[in-house]
């Protein structure tokens, strides 16, 4: 029966849309991460200012999605899978722009510490930003393909390996700091980082557990 | 959906506990009318096929399903009203508190009286309003004379339809609006304390206000009557009934909490009716 041709194409075109929108979202927020943590890394004040920039731009596509996502509950009383896609994209669309406010954040460490060379080569950092862009990607990913063991991935191994990552390098900048007082400055702003790639990969578990609800209907917390 | 003890059980209870959904008193109710391999047949048609379904006591059940799916024969079943349908034949059993409807020394009227019914179309009596309330009780000599007047009183303001027309019992029920009257028929049903209330389409010839006036009504009476509604429109279902059972071509596809029904079904061919895709 779900194979018959449907008899609300407009509502299907709608959901399309919105699903499209997310992930014009997602690409957005995807590249501002990936440009924050060069700039970070390049302490290049001119791509983390684009960086910053952007960040209008994915807030009002953040609302726009909010609108449409009313828009259709309002208007089209949407029930079951179209009932979770909404609720998923409504959801979803909040995390994402939190991705982008981190990026922003980041970006705005990037211009801070532009001044002076950092006290060591940055290489865990950018590894953990690896794995943090990785997820976000791969979290769209599962959304495009309702890719149910991706979704299993993300909320386990992936947001682990973030997570060790992150308790890891909370403990090394500690004892940077504990030891050279001139690194303090620094060392505190790199931390701020972890803090916020290790939330990147939380909002990444959240979108991602919703997933899961729009593809089986269960509510669970999976990381 | 119902245990062996008659009790019904939510599916993914514990879950939603955990999430905050539900308690587990609201999922254990008590069974009032168990339908067990129901078929129904015109003359060679089969209308029904093989419903097997448990109607919690004191709770609104929805029928939904597309036109001529079998959720109005369904209704019709449950208070013996196909028995008015010449060439119909009923295979399978009816039970309405442990005892079968079916059985030779029911007394159909009786059985009515406890199962009562309100249609798609408000159907008053042209008479007045106090007369078409009192109309049943006087029938089935459910009161004295002198109760009579509190007794339609008590049917009308139970109906939501006593501060409208305290003051003119005497008129005609025709006079009413279409909200009114359906009220109005409404509290004709109940003025011979009926157990069960069958409702077919109550809401389809009335406008938003009026249907969601009924709906509260609805939601009020299920403290003391087990209501079951047939409705086209799902979205009434997913307000006021706590279970909905999805007909397709005499199938009862899928029945559960109507949450359930309208969030995640089971059934592909739920899925695609709900989201509007039948096609």
């Amino acid at each position: 029966m779900s194979e018959r041709p449907s008899i609300r194409r407009t509502f299907e075109s709608q959901l399309q849309a919105l699903e499209q929108n997310l992930l014009r979202l997602g690409s957005m927020v995807e590249e501002m991460l990936d440009g924050a943590i060069t700039a970070l890394v390049n302490q290049d004040v001119a791509l983390a200012n684009r960086v910053i920039a952007r960040d209008d731009e994915a807030d009002q596509l953040d609302l726009d999605i909010e609108i449409e996502c009313m828009n259709l509950l309002a208007l089209q009383q949407p029930m079951s899978r179209d009932l979770r896609l909404i609720g998923t994209v409504l959801r979803a669309t909040t995390d994402l722009e939190r991705i982008g406010d981190y990026s922003v954040d980041i970006a705005k460490v990037a211009i801070r510490l532009s001044g002076t060379p950092y006290f060591k080569p940055l290489v865990d950092i950018p590894r953990m930003a690896q794995l943090a862009k990785k997820m976000v990607h791969d979290t769209l990913r599962a959304f495009v393909d309702r890719d149910l063991a991706a979704v299993q991935r993300i909320c386990t191994t992936d947001d682990d390996q973030v997570d060790a990552m992150n308790s890891r390098l909370f403990d090394e900048l500690l004892a940077a700091m504990q030891t050279r007082p001139e690194v303090v400055v620094q060392a505190a702003y790199f931390l701020l980082v972890t803090r916020f790639l290790e939330r990147v990969a939380d909002h990444c578990t959240n979108i991602a557990e919703r997933i899961f609800y729009m593809e089986t209907g269960e509510l669970v917390e999976l990381a | 959906m119902v245990d062996t003890n008659g009790e019904v059980i939510s599916r993914g209870r514990a879950k939603r506990e955990g999430m905050g959904f539900t308690s587990p008193d609201q999922d254990r109710v008590r069974t009032k009318i168990q339908v067990e391999n129901l078929s129904l047949f015109y003359g060679n048609s089969q209308a029904l096929k093989n419903v097997n379904v448990s109607i919690a006591d004191r709770e609104i059940t929805a029928l939904i399903g597309p036109s001529g799916c079998g959720k109005s024969s369904f209704l019709r079943c449950l208070n013996r009203m196909n028995d008015l349908i010449p060439d119909t034949r009923v295979e399978g059993d009816i039970k309405l508190d442990g005892e079968s409807i079916f059985k030779k020394n029911v007394d159909v009227v009786a059985l009515r009286r406890r199962v009562g019914m309100v249609f798609q179309q408000p159907n008053p009596f042209p008479k007045s309003i106090f007369d078409n309330v009192a109309y049943g009780p006087r029938l089935h000599r459910l009161c004295s004379k002198s109760e009579l007047a509190d007794h339609v009183e008590r049917s009308l303001r139970q109906a939501a339809l006593w501060d409208e027309v305290k003051d003119k019992l005497r008129s005609s029920a025709l006079e009413l609006s279409g909200g009114q009257q359906q009220r109005l028929c409404i509290a004709r049903a109940l003025a011979v304390q009926p157990e069960v209330l069958l409702m077919d389409e109550p809401c389809s010839a009335l406008d938003p206000i009026s249907t969601f006036r009924i709906e509260e009504l609805m939601l009020e009476l299920k403290q003391q009557y087990t209501l079951v509604i047939v409705t086209h429109n799902m979205y009434q279902a997913s307000r006021v009934a706590k279970f909905t059972g999805f007909f397709l071509n005499g199938e009862l596809v899928e029945f559960g909490l109507t949450r359930d029904i309208f969030e995640r079904p089971k059934d592909p061919r739920t899925d695609d009716y709900v989201r509007g895709r039948f096609g």
